[in-house]
């Protein structure tokens, strides 16, 4: 009778253990084609050249340089919004319905598709507020999508604040936002980073919400004010590999570049993490 | 010596929610003088205290009715500022929490924030609350360094000089040694009645050895109520209720 | 005085700033009906749900969504099919039974599944899985529905598995050890008490999951096929919803008939995730663990 059931047991973590193994082996799969496939189109010339030939040929530089603008004009757009949000929220709020407005609007705005995002985008940045498509078109798009991930790890970092320290600020005659200011908010200040970046390295990544926003087809020059088009990398991947003038010839420069992304992605990724359980094992001590 | 009352409080009632944690509390605390309150845990000491300095306005859902009172101004007037009131009433917790910054900045914050800019002056000050809180000799070579690096015992004194620092007229204590070893808890409360000396200090402890040693007046809390208040001597030796007679002789509690 | 005024200044400075995600929410919602309903000067909302054929440039156009809805049903279906087991099951792995260091690599692991671009898994649906199972089922063509659910499945497991995670590692040791003290195996410990114990976080979780995959565009832009037509079979192509939006946008004229019903789609996939989110919203909400005895 024990036999049985423990058989079964055994049975039963095996399966789990197979499942757990299985994203392993389905996201090395993905990476090893990648790298395997992108690896020859690497160059110094592939990183520091325009396309040339009709994107048949040459490098990459302006989707590189376009989706590092996008990045940058996100995190202007979502850090101070986020973590103003985060500490409203964690510091300020009092349990009640317009805390759960809020908090509804937050879960929300992180369930909206991305393709949504770019219509939001495009109708209301490009068209309304007569941005065209640009960089500030895009990012702003890139920024609000990514508020809700900047919001979720700032207020989680804020949480880890231990209480003492703001209770011991408190009592000796320190506002509240002071207490925020000089004593919350520095320790919470790595966690919120952390956070960030993690939310920064998804945005990178995104193609829908910038395909009619800030992205474009083919531009050979880079970028020397907000208000211009750019090129971006996952965007680049979908064009070469769909509309492209030789989609099978140009096969290793969208894997090439399909590699420069998620090595892009996951070397922010793989930062934050490291960081991250460095924190932890600091905060153990 | 004459010893005025400075702070009081008069049939103070303190609910969480529905719950009522404190009923009826009358005190009086005298000017320089030290008033221990006792009583078993969950008694209400620490949530009275917390009273004194509104601490407990960081916690939702919470009331206050009855009257409490620093010199002549009501603690609970809507009118009074709740930041000037913890600057004069300072407060030192059961876990020594010093922020994660230098021994120097730890001690600066708090005249800091309340506004003081001269370098010279804060250095001056900083140094002036390090040796009251008898911790100078120990940490003047390193004020630079983080004060997380101190021991618990350190930590606790730095706190006690932090809290020194922005001149509080009343000190709050919250069971101030209860984390540290003997020798540390020693030195603790012999900073204590050096300190009587300047200001008013309210302390909650659950030992009442050190009730006996550190106070001039204790208070027994059970139950959330106040069951008495008189002299430390007499308290300890003609309790006039049996059930504090019970309680200091270690029969329940 | 003057400190305690900034503090104050300060506190309302903060609370407009945490009314922008609401607001931002409410701007899209307004934009997308904005531009949306005036698809309904052309058709009725019924031909527009239940039409069944979508030939929006053709005259007359035909803006019939069916086929898309139904493509996008199937295509999330197909994939929870997959991607549930395996999210859940990690999740179970993850917060019962790994050790410590296996579980501190697993966990990045599933943190980079998440991170990895949507464009680069529906580029590998399409240059790799398309010709594996084209031959592996010798089928006409590989970019179908079947190939769409496994890569949606890839994007969903990280979902489903962090937040069923965050719910089983909740559940209280206390429940745990009285399950075990009463003579239950782990295993019996995990089916009977702990899964039980973290129902209504894994539900959200699979909700959220699924909510990814609906709203999903490039992998269904890149991997589905792109036929906007009826399924008769999971090797069918079909096109989903956030597919059409994406491919279309680029052709259709500004304000065109074409351009509103593009928006339109906007609305009803924004529609199918709020409902999602909403349910997901209220379980975890009304179902929060309160204290060890609740269930």
């Amino acid at each position: 009778m024990i036999e049985k059931r423990l058989r079964t047991q055994s049975l039963f973590f095996w399966l789990l253990r197979g499942a757990a193994t299985l994203n392993g082996v389905a996201l090395a799969i993905i990476v090893y084609f990648i790298v395997s496939r992108g690896w020859s189109a690497i160059s110094w010339e592939f990183l520091t050249q325009p396309p040339k030939d009709s994107m048949t040929a040459g490098g990459i530089l302006p989707c590189i340089v376009g989706t590092m603008a996008l990045c940058l004009t996100t995190i202007l757009v979502a850090l101070p919004i986020g973590v103003a949000s985060a500490i409203y929220l964690n510091e300020y709020a009092e349990q009640g319905k317009l805390v759960r407005l809020i908090r509804l609007g937050i879960n929300n705005l992180a369930g909206v598709p991305s393709i949504v995002f770019g219509l939001f985008g495009l109708a209301f940045f490009c068209i309304v507020l007569k941005m065209g498509v640009s960089i500030v078109a895009g990012g702003l798009t890139l920024g609000i999508m990514t508020l809700p991930v900047i919001i979720g790890a700032s207020e989680e970092a804020l949480k880890a604040v231990p209480q003492p320290y703001r209770e011991a600020s408190l009592a000796m005659g320190a506002t509240k936002w002071q207490t925020i200011w000089k004593v919350v908010l520095p320790v919470a200040f790595p966690g919120i980073i952390t956070g960030s970046i993690l939310g920064l390295s998804r945005a990178a990544g995104e193609t829908a919400p910038i395909m009619y926003t800030g992205a474009v087809f083919f531009t050979p020059d880079l970028p020397t004010s907000i208000f211009d088009e750019v090129m971006a990398l996952p965007y680049h991947i979908y064009v070469l590999a769909t509309a492209g003038t030789e989609i099978e010839a140009t096969r290793h420069l969208q894997y090439g570049t399909a590699l420069v992304l998620i090595a892009l992605v996951f070397g922010m990724n793989l930062a934050a993490i490291i960081m991250r359980s460095k924190m932890r094992k600091k905060l153990r001590i | 010596m004459e010893h005025p009352v400075k702070m009081h409080t008069k049939d103070l009632d303190f609910f969480y929610g529905d719950f009522q944690a404190i009923h009826n509390v009358s005190i009086e605390f005298f000017q320089n003088r030290v008033t221990a309150l006792i009583g078993p845990s969950g008694c209400g000491k620490s949530t009275y205290l917390r009273c004194l300095n509104r601490m407990n306005d960081l916690i939702p859902g919470i009331r206050v009715s009855g009257n409490a009172m620093l010199d002549k101004e009501d603690i609970y007037d809507p009118s009074l500022d709740v930041v000037t009131l913890r600057r004069r009433v300072g407060m030192v917790f059961q876990k020594p929490n010093p922020f994660p910054k230098t021994i120097f900045e730890n001690i600066a914050y708090g005249l800091k924030v309340n506004g003081a800019k001269d370098k010279a002056k804060i250095t001056q000050v900083v140094e002036k609350s390090l040796k009251q809180a008898a911790i100078w000799d120990e940490v003047k070579d390193r004020l630079n360094e983080s004060a997380l690096g101190l021991s618990g015992g350190q930590q606790q004194r730095l706190c006690i000089a932090r809290a020194l620092a922005v001149d509080p007229e009343v000190l709050l204590m919250d069971e101030p040694a209860s984390a540290l070893d003997p020798i540390a808890t020693q030195k603790i409360e012999e900073l204590i009645t050096q300190l009587s000396s300047k200001l008013t200090i309210i302390i909650v402890t659950h030992n009442m050895q050190q009730a006996a040693r550190v106070s001039h007046r204790t208070a027994f809390f059970y139950m959330g109520k106040l069951v008495e208040v008189n002299d430390t001597d007499t308290l300890f030796t003609k309790p006039k209720l049996k059930q504090t007679e019970d309680y200091i002789t270690g029969r329940f509690g | 005085m003057k400190r305690q005024q900034i503090d104050k200044t300060v506190q309302s400075g903060f609370l407009l700033i945490a009314l922008f995600s609401i607001t931002a929410l409410s701007l899209i919602v307004l934009f997308l009906f904005a531009e949306g309903v005036p698809i309904l000067e052309h058709v009725t909302l019924k031909e527009f749900v239940f039409g069944q054929y979508w030939y929006p440039t053709d005259e007359p156009a035909d803006f019939g969504i069916f086929p898309l809805i139904l493509g996008s049903i199937c295509v999330t279906l197909l994939s929870g099919i997959i991607s549930i087991p395996l999210g859940v099951m990690t999740a179970i792995y993850l917060a019962q039974i790994a050790p410590v260091r296996v579980a501190e690599i697993v966990k990045p692991i599933v943190e980079l599944m998440a991170s990895m671009p949507s464009v680069v898994i529906g580029f590998f649906g399409m240059v790799v899985v398309a010709p594996f199972i084209q031959q592996l089922f010798n089928i006409p063509v590989g970019l179908n529905m079947f190939n769409a659910s496994l890569m949606l499945a890839f994007m969903a497991v990280p979902t489903i598995c962090s937040i069923s995670e965050d719910a089983i590692f909740s559940v209280p040791t206390a429940l745990e050890e009285a399950s075990l003290a009463l003579g239950a195996t782990h295993f019996e410990t995990i089916v009977r008490v702990i899964v039980p114990a973290s129902l209504s976080g894994i539900c959200t979780a699979v909700i959220l999951g699924l909510s990814r995959a609906i709203g999903e565009t490039m992998v269904v832009l890149m991997a589905a096929g792109g036929a906007a037509m009826i399924p008769r079979s999971i090797f069918d192509p079909v096109r989903p919803l956030p597919a059409s939006i994406a491919a279309e946008m680029a052709e259709a004229p500004f304000k065109s008939e074409h351009y509103h019903a593009l928006f339109a789609i906007g609305i009803v996939l924004f529609v199918f995730t709020f409902l999602f989110n909403l349910v997901a919203d209220y379980i975890s909400y009304r179902f929060r663990q309160v204290g060890e005895a609740s269930l």
